[in-house]
């Protein structure tokens, strides 16, 4: 399904289907673990993070944050509970602004572009960056409504076609074809979930922000949206924070592994420890930490 | 596989005696049966005081007569029954969007703070005793209103200035059960909503009151039905006269100014004048009793399900 809105192929394209697991042909990159990688000549940053603290209140949540997002590539936000994953995520359109307290420190660029500077409209933004959350959250709507929703707010026509091409684009329309007009809230878990990706894609986003999309959701069902980030990792670019190691390397490019830093003085911030390709992050860890966790001593 | 000799499992048969829960069922068992058997009861005495009206009126003249006139012996409800709808149609036609107005507000956009301080003040409009609002739709309201042109200035009582207040006293009750139902919907649905790049206005009447819809209609119900059993600022406001008309520039009676007239005048215990205003306050029951009843089925039609 060729889409218009890409003016570039993807830089980063890669085959999905047959893909080895482990993926060897992986370029050797240099890294430097802490300041996330840098942007190759053939790699576009869609968004980058520098030094980004984020307060709830009195309380340092994030502390000092650098990480480079690339196009069409999924990356992999994990760490124990409590370091942080949700909030840089929900840094990346915004949506702590809605948090009353929540304050957000450092710069994040989106395209080069600084996306807290004062005259950039969040609302804007956040059409151009999806979210999908961790608990299934279709509108009490019909199927048709819960995707026509979005569209209308961001001035797309919505007709048939449309709704069928976005509910293949997220494998859903075989199930749903012959009740677009029935309560969301019909289906089963995962179903709602391709739904709520469905919603997001149907308004044409650059990007997907995905909170623990599987939580919820029966490995079936997980196996299910896991196929299908990959297939949308042709065209989108996909950030998703994710408890399930084994789910990180399955589908991601990159992984962000984040812990918290427990100060002498008992204070807890979130960091990011270490930021490396999926597979070098899995393979040879660099920080002990990140060691601890995907082996499973800690977290 | 050889069995060890394990202890004698205890058996299941021995239910035990417990005193204070039978104790707190029966308590409570009491006070329900109490609150029914008092409705019944003035269901009964309605019917049973009002009875002896029935059989020298009759029920098509009651039902269908226009004019209320008990000196030449006429009992026609329709004036009184159609006040107090007017009545209670204009307090709406205040009160719901104010009510409305302001629950969005409280709910989505006012900071912690604000709804702090607003919230309190907009029950304490709940507690306003209603004489003082009778007072303040003759004192403030008609005269407004014949400043305005609206009601001729030698005319003091109309049911427009008893609408708009009896509109004012149903204000909290509407904007604080609404409040409850949009802040029931599910922060998820919003943020999902945000997230797609709607603004805070497309949220609030796009999401959050659809799925809210229920909760605000049996605000809107309740509260009708609450004006139309208020008494004290109607009487003052609009009026003794009893008038079949939808005109809100006149005055009218409603069914509770009648039975606020007649108990507190002349009438002899088991007159026809006294016996009619039983029958009367049976049709304001009914009425009341069918719109909670309206209520709960829109309730139950338009309820938002989440899994
Ligand atoms: N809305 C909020 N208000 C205050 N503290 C919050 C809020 N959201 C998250 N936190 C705190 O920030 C820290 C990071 O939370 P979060 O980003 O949700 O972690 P994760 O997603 O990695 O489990 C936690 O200590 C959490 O208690
Ligand atoms: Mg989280």
């Amino acid at each position: 399904m060729a889409d218009s809105r890409l003016t570039s192929p993807p830089i980063l394209h890669r085959p999905t289907e047959g893909r080895p697991e482990p993926r060897m042909e992986l370029p050797e990159l240099n890294i430097q673990a802490d300041a996330g990688l840098p942007p190759t000549a053939d790699e576009v940053v869609v968004f980058q993070a520098t030094g980004v603290n984020v307060h709830y209140g009195k309380f340092l949540a994030l502390k000092d944050v650098d990480l480079a997002i690339h196009r069409n590539e999924i990356t992999a936000l994990i760490g124990p509970s409590g370091c942080g994953k949700s909030t840089f995520l929900r840094c990346l359109n915004r949506m702590n602004d809605l948090i009353p307290g929540a304050e957000v420190g450092g710069t994040i660029t989106f395209h080069g572009e600084d996306m807290y500077a004062p005259d950039v409209d969040p609302v804007d933004l956040r059409r151009r960056i999806g979210m999908v959350f961790q608990k299934p959250n279709p509108f009490p709507k019909s199927i048709r409504e819960n995707l026509s929703f979005g569209m209308k707010v961001n001035g797309i026509r919505v007709d048939d076609d449309r709704i069928e091409q976005v509910l293949r684009h997220a494998a859903l329309w075989d199930e749903v074809k012959d009740k677009l007009d029935q309560d969301a809230y019909a289906l089963s878990g995962g179903q709602q979930q391709r739904l709520c990706i469905a919603r997001a894609i149907a308004v044409n986003p650059e990007v997907i922000l995905m909170d623990e999309p599987c939580s919820a959701l029966d490995p079936i069902s997980t196996l299910a949206i896991e196929d299908l980030m990959r297939t949308l990792r042709e065209e989108y670019t996909i950030v998703i924070v994710t408890h399930n190691m084994q789910q990180a390397a399955r589908v991601s490019d990159r992984t962000a592994f984040f812990t918290v830093q427990q100060l002498d003085g008992g204070d807890r911030h979130g960091i990011l420890a270490e930021y490396n390709a999926t597979e070098r992050v899995f393979r040879a860890p660099e920080d002990p930490r990140t060691q601890d966790y995907i082996t499973g001593r800690f977290g | 596989m050889t069995t060890q000799q394990l202890p004698e499992p205890a058996g299941l048969r021995a239910r035990r005696f417990r005193p204070a829960e039978q104790g707190v069922v029966l308590l409570l068992g009491a006070a329900a049966t109490i609150s029914v058997l008092i409705t019944v009861g003035i269901v009964f005495t309605l019917i049973e005081e009002g009875s002896g009206f029935w059989g020298s009126v009759s029920l098509v003249d009651f039902f269908t007569g226009t004019e209320w006139f008990p000196v030449d012996r006429v009992y026609g409800v329709l004036p009184l029954l159609s006040a107090s709808v007017l009545i209670a149609v204009l307090a709406a036609l205040v009160a719901v969007p104010i009510g409305i107005g302001s629950a969005i507000y409280l709910s989505e956009y006012a900071d912690e703070r604000t709804r702090r301080v607003v919230k309190p003040i907009l029950e304490l409009l709940a507690g306003m005793p209603t004489i003082v609002l009778g007072f303040f739709a003759l004192e403030s309201v008609t005269p407004a209103l014949q400043g305005a042109g609206i009601i001729p200035s030698d005319q003091l009582f109309n049911a427009l200035a008893a609408g708009i207040v009896v509109g004012l006293l149903i204000v909290p009750l509407i904007a604080s059960l609404s409040e409850d139902a949009f802040r029931a919907v599910p922060a998820a649905m919003r943020e999902g909503a945000y997230g797609l790049g709607a603004t805070k206005r497309v949220v609030a009447t796009r999401i959050v009151f659809p799925a809210a819809l229920s909760g605000v209609m049996a605000s809107i119900v309740l509260a009708l039905s609450r004006a139309i059993g208020e008494t004290m600022a109607v009487t003052l406001a609009a009026g003794t006269q009893p008038n079949f008309t939808a005109d809100p520039t006149e005055p009218v009676q409603t069914i509770t100014a009648v039975i606020v007239a007649v108990s507190k005048g002349e009438a002899t215990r088991g007159s026809e004048l006294y016996q009619s205003i039983f029958a009367i306050g049976l049709v304001l029951f009914v009425v009341t009793m069918l719109i909670n009843i309206a209520a709960t089925a829109l309730v139950r039609r338009f309820r938002t399900v989440y899994h």
